[in-house]
């Protein structure tokens, strides 16, 4: 891969436990990097970190420790001008646009908003990018007369897609951007998102509980579960040859739409374990279908598979005996 | 012990001669001050026992109001029911009256699930009394002890651990998953005929996901349960249903045996929405086959079919509104294309 364009390295988040004792371990030691260009796809459990994550990429959190390098330069801990640079070249679109765009302004606003605090351009420069914008998200430029209640929600978003391209960013953090969307109109916002990224070479990291939406749409995929990373690799290898039995069994939860598909029973039981008193060992084992004694006591290394895709489990470690038994998940 | 219906399902019978639920031409507006949404125009559904009917649409589609409909449930004062007739078990349900629905249909022959048991269960009584009220309600409790027994009886039907020391938590205490399968033991407490079902898994994680239509599916070979799952997800509906009506601005476009729907899809909007999201195992950035447009208002809806403006089969012919054509043994499709088909 050409030089990473966002490096994370060792990344952790622990907050103070809403109760006052005790810490919640969101994130723990979290490390990927994304090169130009690619789109790197977050996946998990709600609960499992991947939001924690994008808020300290977005600056929206301070970390507990770890590096976020854009660019090569240090975001979390850089100068003030630093940071201001990062930011307009970070952007971001999340999941809900009725609670994203402020209903109370304009759309010519909402979408300047963005110009306007990092103090580029003047009236007419910023009005000239805001009908720029809107015509390269598909929409007419009298919709910057508008409030965000005369438009629906696939319109919305688009509004929400144009304000992060107003300041012409490199890097897009789209957090479930379509999953509160009319399941007619996500392919279009869907579509739009990759005509951008190729139109402006735009890198992303997205975050997603849809698999089929991730596999259709990211090169490389990070699985999180209760705060760390479990499985990373090119997109198509994690998901042709998943080696962590979670990512195992996401898959194999998929819904899909084919009616003589029968999903394996409840492939794990229970639910997601506390970030507060997370279970010792490998933090999956509690709900491992294939859990062994010493998934209890040793939290597992991680061990290569394919080029760039390693899974973090205890399977795959020739020393502990049982040969890793790549069952692909049909 | 908790009172079960008197049969189990009837093996694959697909329409039996005598449903549990028939729905007839249902019309169901919402009078607002803008004009007259016709949420529901003209529907027929019917439901058999121990049968899962998957009733599939966006919002605005008039699934929720349909369920709403049969519930009396409709928002007051805008909502109606303007015409037809929604049958369970030989009754009219459009013509009782509120007392009579409240006091022998409603939580007791049929009973509701909603998407998001946050707002469902009551924040301030423990979870025991929630899943009892139903019973109490109906005078089905003979005393508090025995309803207790119901109540840890019908949490362990759900598959809630150690039942009898979570009867006194409180909805905050349990995880997502847990609260719906807790709004579950509520649904299903006096035994009810038909149980509506309304994105039940869309706020729950892939893997709880799984685990509650393994519970749904338990439920209904135990107690022969008619369910209507209304969502918007043709994944999960294709997993647990066994027939599918697709809904479109306020009508059923296509319905049949879930094999049909999703092998032989007849009607455009249909092939258009299986064609538009992405499928485990289809690789990388195909271009997804998006549909244009947008649904229509339903205040004044387009004449002829609705779908049309975004239809790329569109005809001259579409400016009529085509009636339900039969395409297969069960399976029908209001599309004027399915007229040459048939």
């Amino acid at each position: 891969m050409s030089t990473p364009l966002l490096e994370i390295q060792g990344l952790t988040k622990h907050f103070p436990a809403r109760s006052g004792r005790g810490t919640v371990r969101a994130v723990e030691d979290v490390s990927f990097s994304i090169g130009p260009g690619e789109t790197f796809a977050l996946v998990g459990e709600s609960g499992c970190g991947k939001t924690t994550i994008t808020k300290l990429i977005l600056g929206l959190e301070t970390r507990t420790a770890g590096e976020i390098r854009f660019d090569g330069l240090d975001i979390a801990s850089g100068r003030a001008a630093n940071i201001r640079a990062y930011r307009r070249q970070a952007q971001a679109v999340f999941q809900d646009p009725y609670a994203s765009l402020n209903p109370r302004i304009r759309v010519r606003t909402i979408v300047a908003e963005p110009l306007m605090a990092q103090g580029i351009g003047d009236r007419a420069s910023r009005e000239a990018r805001v009908r720029e914008v809107l015509e390269v998200v598909g929409l007419p430029a009298s919709a910057a007369d508008l409030y965000p209640h005369e438009f629906s929600g696939g319109q919305r978003q688009r509004i929400a897609i144009a304000r992060a391209l107003a300041l012409q960013p490199r890097f897009i953090v789209l957090d479930e951007p379509i999953s509160a969307l009319d399941v007619s109109i996500r392919a279009q916002i869907l579509n739009l998102l990759a005509d951008i990224q190729d139109e402006f070479g735009l890198t992303y990291l997205i975050v997603a509980h849809d698999l089929a939406l991730v596999e259709h749409f990211s090169s490389q995929v990070g699985v999180m579960y209760l705060g760390s990373l479990v499985e990373l690799g090119a997109t198509e290898d994690v998901f042709a040859r998943p080696a962590h039995p979670y990512t195992q069994a996401l898959l194999a939860s998929v819904p899909r739409p084919d009616p003589d598909h029968r999903a394996p029973v409840a492939v794990i039981r229970g639910e997601i374990g506390s970030a507060t008193a997370p279970p010792p060992g490998c933090r999956f084992h509690p709900r491992c279908p294939r859990a062994m004694p010493v998934c209890a006591v040793d939290a597992p290394g991680r061990w290569s598979l394919d080029a760039g895709h390693w899974a973090s489990c205890h399977l795959l470690d020739p020393a502990l005996g049982e040969q890793p038994r790549m069952e692909p998940v049909s | 012990m908790v009172p079960t219906a008197t049969e189990r399902p009837g093996g694959a019978e697909l329409v039996p001669a005598q449903p549990l639920l028939k729905i007839e031409n249902l019309r169901t507006h919402l009078h607002l001050a803008r004009g007259i949404v016709r949420a529901v125009d003209g529907v027929d559904l019917a439901v058999a026992q121990g049968e899962t009917l998957g009733v599939v649409g966006e919002s605005g589609s008039g699934k929720t109001m349909t369920s709403l409909s049969i519930l009396r449930l409709l928002p007051k004062p805008m909502g109606r029911i303007a015409e037809g007739s929604i049958t369970l078990d030989g009754t009219d349900l459009v013509r009782l009256s509120e007392e009579e629905m409240a006091r022998s249909w409603r939580g007791r022959k049929i009973s509701m699930i909603s998407q998001d048991p946050l707002t469902s269960l009551n924040p301030v009584f423990s979870v025991g009394d929630q899943v009892g009220a139903p019973l109490r309600y109906h005078g089905l409790a003979r005393s508090r002890r025995s309803l207790r027994e119901t109540a840890v009886g019908l949490l362990r039907r759900v598959r809630i651990p150690s039942p009898e020391k979570r009867l006194d938590d409180y909805p905050h205490q349990f995880s997502g998953g847990m609260r719906q399968r807790v709004a579950c033991a509520m649904a299903i407490a006096c035994a009810p005929r038909l149980l509506i079902a309304d994105e039940p898994t869309s706020n729950l994680d892939v893997t709880i996901q799984v685990q509650m239509m393994e519970l749904f599916r338990e439920l209904q070979a135990e107690t022969g349960l008619g369910i209507i799952l209304i969502t918007h997800d043709l994944g999960v509906a294709a997993g647990i249903c066994h027939r599918i009506a697709v809904m479109y601005a306020g009508r059923v476009v296509e319905s049949g045996d879930v094999r049909d729907i999703y092998r032989r899809p007849a009607h455009p909007y249909t092939q258009a929405l299986l064609a538009a999201i992405p499928h485990l195992g289809g690789g990388r950035r195909k271009r997804l086959q998006a549909i244009p447009g947008m649904p229509p208002s339903l205040i004044d809806p387009p004449t002829g079919c609705r779908f049309a403006p975004r239809c790329p089969h569109r005809m001259p012919r579409c400016a009529d509104y085509p009636p339900s054509f039969q395409v297969g043994p069960t399976h029908k499709a209001a599309c004027w294309l399915a007229e040459a088909g048939a």
